[in-house]
């Protein structure tokens, strides 16, 4: 006989009925997960799997990034076993130290920090840093899980309480807290040999440079096109890395582009939409990966999607300012 | 009496899988027709194709929740930005044109054609 399902969610804990879904059982316990549809469409009641087996179908037309994450849609899922889920983006916490601190570009800081405890993320995902202030910051990591440091890419602010503060008063040793991982901006393994634009702007290297060589590392032989863009070319940064990183993969092109210069030195002058749909013309089975600015990754998203990229084949970061 | 064992629309087309397969290309296709695409500026695409696949769905037939009164409600401040029965019959030709490139019958894309015209009123919010 099979065990009834147990489902938990925080402290709460529901066995389910008969037919009844994750989103019905968490729903009478009075936990309130947001839902709509109760079809398996809207997409509203879509939860994380901590442990446990989700069914296929409850996964049903999500991104394969989300699908590798454990999300899954608890209005259709019926599981066999019990499951523990949480609300999508959990915030566990790990204890790090700044281990190195330095400057990437004019206004971009790299800063490494090694964790206290295990703090397992994906190349591509953003943690938020926190100050002992208290004060909270998001950045992508650019970084692989099995790199010594964790490194971040951050944008220095005029007035940024958190980048002011690391390019003026943090030490070496300094202790902050890591929350996280979140984010979908990850390379999925399985299509080896899809082609695959990563377009970022400004610091939307960070997760880019992240991805690269994850999928680099996990064997892909399809194309890998990086786009990155600055205002000039004072804020491109990492070029050397990336170039060569490009001369020792035949199959991963760097193509550094700024929106005012005069073109000298390899790098392509105009807006990074254009330069991409220049180069690209066609994007029918292509993946995409966008980050930095959010009406640039917003323009570029459409972009690609018209270009005839699938939209479950688009990861997209949208670099939010903080709400001060 | 009923023939019961007759496929329903939603099985002729295909059922999810052709919800799936449709998607992008209805979608692309409202985003690259002026006569609709400025009602679709700055929403989050990929919300806005869940939207689509439940429109869909329904519109082939499938199983479904939607009422008249979520079509008001979901086009309600469209309307009041002039949304009108020309925007409509340009969903229903572009669902149309998606169907085509499918390959599917002439026949079937008429039914769907149908389900889509019944939601006009609640759409429009008359």
């Amino acid at each position: 006989m099979p065990l009834t399902p147990v489902i938990r969610f925080g402290d709460a804990r529901c066995e389910l009925r008969e037919g009844e879904s994750v989103l019905d059982g968490l729903l009478r316990q009075g936990v309130p997960v947001a839902h709509a549809c109760r079809a398996g469409s809207c997409g509203s009641c879509m939860l994380r799997a901590v442990e446990g087996e989700i069914p296929a179908a409850a996964q049903a037309g999500l991104k394969d990034s989300w699908k590798a994450g454990g999300y899954f849609l608890a209005c259709i899922c019926h599981p066999e076993g019990p499951l523990t889920v949480a609300e999508a983006g959990s915030d566990a916490r790990v204890a790090a130290t700044i281990s190195s601190l330095g400057k990437l570009a004019a206004d971009v800081l790299r800063v490494g920090l090694t964790c206290t405890a295990q703090f397992p993320y994906r190349a591509g995902q953003y943690l938020t840093l926190i100050r002992d202030s208290g004060i909270a910051r998001s950045y992508s990591i650019a970084s692989l899980p099995e790199e010594a440091e964790l490194e971040l890419h951050v944008r220095l602010i005029p007035g940024g309480r958190m980048s002011g503060w690391l390019a003026h008063e943090a030490r070496l040793g300094d202790k902050v807290v890591l929350q996280g991982p979140s984010g979908e901006c990850f390379y999925v393994s399985g299509r080896e040999d899809q082609p695959v634009v990563l377009i970022g702007t400004g610091t939307g290297l960070a997760p880019l440079r992240g991805i690269v060589r994850d999928a680099l590392r996990a064997g892909h032989r399809g194309p890998l096109r990086l786009f990155h863009g600055a205002r000039t070319v004072d804020g491109l940064y990492l070029r050397e890395e990336l170039a060569a990183l490009a001369a020792a993969h035949a199959n991963f092109t760097y193509v550094p582009t700024v929106l005012d210069g005069d073109g000298a030195a390899g790098v392509d002058v105009g807006p990074i939409d254009r330069i991409v749909a220049g180069q690209l013309p066609g994007l029918g089975g292509w993946r995409g990966f966008v980050c930095g600015d959010p009406a640039l990754v917003q323009n570029l998203k459409r972009k690609l999607f018209l270009g005839g990229m699938a939209l479950n084949d688009i990861c997209a970061d949208a670099f939010l300012p903080a709400a001060l | 009496m009923p023939n019961c064992n007759l496929p329903t629309l939603y099985d002729q087309l295909g059922g999810a899988a052709a919800v799936e397969a449709a998607v992008d290309n209805f979608y692309r296709r409202v985003l690259n027709d002026d006569r609709v695409a400025g009602y679709f500026d700055g929403v989050d695409m990929d919300r806005q194709r869940v939207k689509q696949k439940a429109f869909l769905t329904m519109a082939f037939g499938g199983p479904h929740n939607y009422t008249g009164k979520d079509m008001r409600n979901g086009h309600a401040h469209l309307v009041s930005r002039g949304l009108n029965d020309s925007h409509v019959d340009a969903i229903i030709e572009l669902l149309g044109a998606t169907l085509r490139d499918m390959g599917v019958a002439e026949n079937l894309i008429q039914q769907v054609a149908a389900i889509a015209e019944s939601t006009r009123n609640d759409v429009l919010c008359r």
